[in-house]
């Protein structure tokens, strides 16, 4: 797909262990997309992303950039942290691993659901990771995705 | 159904107000994985959960929930009452538990509402 020139971009720093704020850089990329005027399942989906990515973040890493590009056919994130890698990103990967403290699953965190949550939402996910250094995060979110379809069930 | 509506049938306490008054309840997501909240409630829900610490607040803001109701008369920070009146988000504490207040509220006619995927 041919890119046109982003719409906005805006870069954010992530602090590690900082559950305080946690979410805060989710909640400002919603306000933004919304006031673009993107449908809302659209919206929803990178709310959901961007949320687990922010988190992995704050729950495994010292510090991190989370760098939102909107363009007016797709949303593409950015988020580079520095902490110690993923050593087996298949196993990442299954849902209901993690290796998160008791600490922080107690709170109702690293369930390992996040990952994949993040694969569902993205139309494409790429993690590169090394192990000591940290870990890149790049999804892209397509505003023709089929997966943009009724939301709710009662 | 107004928010406010289900303070009394949940024997609830409001911890921070919001827009209590305004806002309309149009399901309900009970749950404490917020991995699991985040991706499956929906907007306009009441959340019920016996997590009590400020990340709740981020969730229920991403989410747009309606409001959260605290169970079990867990202990809420004085940091997730700062959160939730930084956002605007009401929050509720009651003693029942999960189970008691998901019961209460299906007695009120509150659906349970899921998003796909």
């Amino acid at each position: 797909m041919e890119n046109r020139d982003p719409l906005f971009e805006v870069s954010r720093e992530i602090v590690g262990a900082d559950f305080q704020s946690a979410g805060d850089i989710s909640g400002e990329v919603k306000k933004i997309l919304l006031q673009a005027g993107f449908p809302p399942p659209f919206i929803r989906r990178i709310v959901i992303a961007a949320y687990e990515a922010e988190m992995n973040v704050v729950i495994h890493a010292f510090k991190g950039i989370f760098t939102t590009v909107i363009y007016p056919d797709k949303v593409h994130i950015v988020i580079d942290d520095e902490g110690p890698g993923i050593p087996d990103l298949e196993l990442a990967f299954q849902e209901g691993y993690s290796t998160a403290p008791p600490h922080v699953r107690e709170l109702g965190f690293g369930a390992g659901y996040g990952l994949s949550n993040m694969r569902k939402c993205s139309d494409t996910l790429k993690i590169d990771s090394h192990v000591g250094e940290g870990t890149r995060v790049t999804m892209d979110f397509l505003v023709k995705s089929q997966r943009d379809g009724a939301e709710v069930e009662k | 159904m107004k928010a406010i509506k289900i303070v009394e049938p949940l024997r609830a306490k409001v911890v921070v107000e919001g827009s209590l008054a305004e806002v309309e309840v149009t399901g309900g997501y009970c749950g404490d994985l917020l991995s699991d909240c985040i991706a499956h409630a929906t907007e306009g829900s009441v959340w019920i959960t016996i997590q009590s610490h400020p990340n709740t607040i981020a969730v229920a803001v991403l989410v747009g929930m309606a409001c959260i109701v605290v169970t079990n008369d867990q202990d809420i920070s004085k940091q997730t009452i700062e959160r939730a009146l930084k956002e605007n988000i009401t929050l509720l504490s009651t003693p029942l538990t999960s189970y008691q207040a998901v019961s209460a509220l299906s007695k009120l006619g509150v659906p349970g509402t899921r998003k796909h995927g």
